[in-house]
């Protein structure tokens, strides 16, 4: 037993370097099918992460006249604490908000000018809400609605944002269901290339297995070689799309940033770097493991 | 030992390779079974290694109906005959020296069996220089009795020649026929199928004849008679 997997693993290898021409190709078949996964896997992440960030930034902000009372402010920030829908409710005071303002734009002269000649505070007390989920900000704002409090509110930040917000919603889901169905149809055509290919390889050894069997040599030793061929293309075409993979992200890294500043690509590389290398080598060895079993089988028939 | 029980082979749109052959061949001999191209030797050396299977009759090999091997015991059954065929089908990937030793590594022989046994094979048939050149480095002769060496190898029962002169000049052709008169004089059944008249004619032993697919003559010191 031990014999006849050390005899099929060393013909594999020597196969593997012998056939230089066709597991070159079959490498590089491999290869676009492991950087179709990687890239497909990245860009879920990077687009979620990404999503995730714009949906943070949705929010909406409650300001109160000036005549409006603390107390009934806090009153109402415990009322609205206690909709499920609703994560979070922070109060900024007046004072709060002219403080934020000038020490945000303490540098800018011509904006603290205008705030000295103004002078009094110009700044509304405001509540500002989060919700725990991107689509139940239309609850909370049916909710402010029919609210008691609603004659203490001066304006709602979300009326003059919730296009842009829906938008990005709609958008957001609609990345996603394309995703999905991107994903599904271009998986299917890297797996049937990467197939053929390795059926194809195995066609021109035809004769080869033929006399093998004619010499009296069972399935398994002759499907082994080409199922370890089949590993060491996988292997081989994994290393090098990691290898790729980590130079376009290490260099691409610090220019996606100025674009997006909440997006580290390189950072969520080395923190899925586990799960990236399991995708390419799973993808890899199972592809290039079953494509080869597949394809020798129609030759041991005889 | 072998038995052919009235075998007829017929291939789609009719075509009979086969018909109604009846013959037994016993142990250590040396049968010729000659005919013109087309006359069914390779179709019968086919059905011998269960390659194909007839479409009527039954073939024993010691006692054991061909036809019953399953499938899963068919390699097992292949490892008791060596083959030479008129292509050679050596594995152009391998050495000649991997190529003889594939014989022994199928049927799971140690590394020091393989060590020992494929240099002194190689050296019978004369191709020990050649031990580390891949078939395409050989020439036909060298590859015919490449592939000899590799079918008596692992000591089977009888050998097969399927034409194994049809691709060699006449000086090579006689260096092959007297190898395989020398492994059937060691003790191993030999069937040879050929075309080659002076061949047949010079060795004095047992010819079938085959016209058409069917057996016309079988003679004990037989001649090359068509």
């Amino acid at each position: 037993m031990f014999t006849s997997l050390k005899r099929v693993i060393r013909s594999g290898w020597q196969g593997f370097f012998r056939d230089g021409g066709l597991s070159i190709a079959t490498v590089f078949i491999l290869l676009l099918t492991i950087t179709l996964a990687t890239s497909l896997f990245l860009f879920h992440g990077l687009s979620h992460l990404l999503i995730s960030s714009v949906e943070e930034k949705a929010d909406i902000s409650l300001y109160f006249k000036e005549e409006a009372l603390e107390n009934d402010i806090f009153e109402f920030r415990e009322e609205l604490a206690r909709i499920s829908e609703v994560k979070e409710v922070k109060y900024i005071s007046q004072e709060k908000a002219l403080a934020d303002f000038t020490e945000k734009h303490k540098d800018n002269p011509v904006l603290m000018a205008s705030l000295a000649e103004v002078g009094r505070n110009p700044f509304l007390a405001s509540l500002n809400i989060i919700a725990s989920e991107p689509g139940q900000y239309q609850a909370i704002t049916d909710f402010l609605e029919t609210s008691d409090f609603t004659a203490l509110i001066e304006k709602v930040d979300y009326y003059q944002r919730r296009s842009v917000i829906e938008r990005i919603f709609s958008l957001t889901s609609t990345i996603n269901r394309s995703f999905i169905f991107l994903s599904i149809i271009l998986s299917l055509v890297a797996i049937l290339v990467t197939f053929n290919t390795i059926r194809l390889a195995i066609y021109n050894s035809r004769e080869e297995i033929k006399i093998q069997r004619l010499v009296g040599a069972g399935s398994w030793f002759i499907r082994g070689p080409f199922l370890v061929q089949g590993v060491l293309a996988g292997i081989l075409a994994a290393l090098i799309c990691l290898l790729t993979f980590s130079l376009i992200i290490w260099s691409l890294s610090p220019r996606v940033e100025t674009f997006f500043t909440d997006l580290d690509i390189s950072q969520f590389f080395v923190t899925n770097l586990w799960q990236i290398i399991l995708i390419q080598f799973v993808t890899g060895i199972l592809l290039g493991v079953i494509s080869s079993f597949l394809a020798t089988r129609r030759y041991l028939k005889i | 030992m072998i038995s052919f029980q009235h075998v007829t082979k017929i291939y789609p749109r009719n075509t009979i390779a086969v018909d109604d052959v009846c013959f037994d061949v016993e142990e250590k001999e040396f049968v010729s079974v000659v005919g013109k191209s087309g006359a069914g030797k390779t179709t019968l050396l086919k059905l011998l290694l269960a390659e194909e299977k007839p479409t009527q009759g039954e073939i024993f090999f010691q006692g054991k109906s061909i036809n019953e091997i399953k499938p899963g015991n068919l390699p097992e059954f292949r490892r008791e005959i060596g083959a030479v065929f008129q292509d050679y089908k050596l594995l152009p990937s391998k050495t000649t020296h991997e190529n003889v030793a594939y014989a022994l590594e199928v049927i799971g022989a140690s590394d020091q069996e393989i060590a020992r046994d494929v240099p002194k094979v190689l050296e019978i048939v004369g191709l020990t220089e050649k031990a580390n050149n891949f078939p395409e480095e050989l020439s036909g002769g060298e590859k015919q009795r490449a592939a000899i060496a590799r079918a008596l190898i692992h000591r089977p029962e009888v050998i097969l020649a399927d034409e194994p002169t049809g691709n060699l000049d006449p000086y090579h052709s006689l260096g092959i026929i007297r190898l395989l008169l020398k492994i059937q004089e060691m003790g191993t059944t030999l069937i040879l199928a050929t075309h080659n008249r002076e061949i047949i004619n010079s060795l004095g032993k047992r010819v079938v004849t085959l016209e058409d697919g069917r057996v016309i003559r079988d003679e004990r010191r037989g001649r090359f008679i068509l």
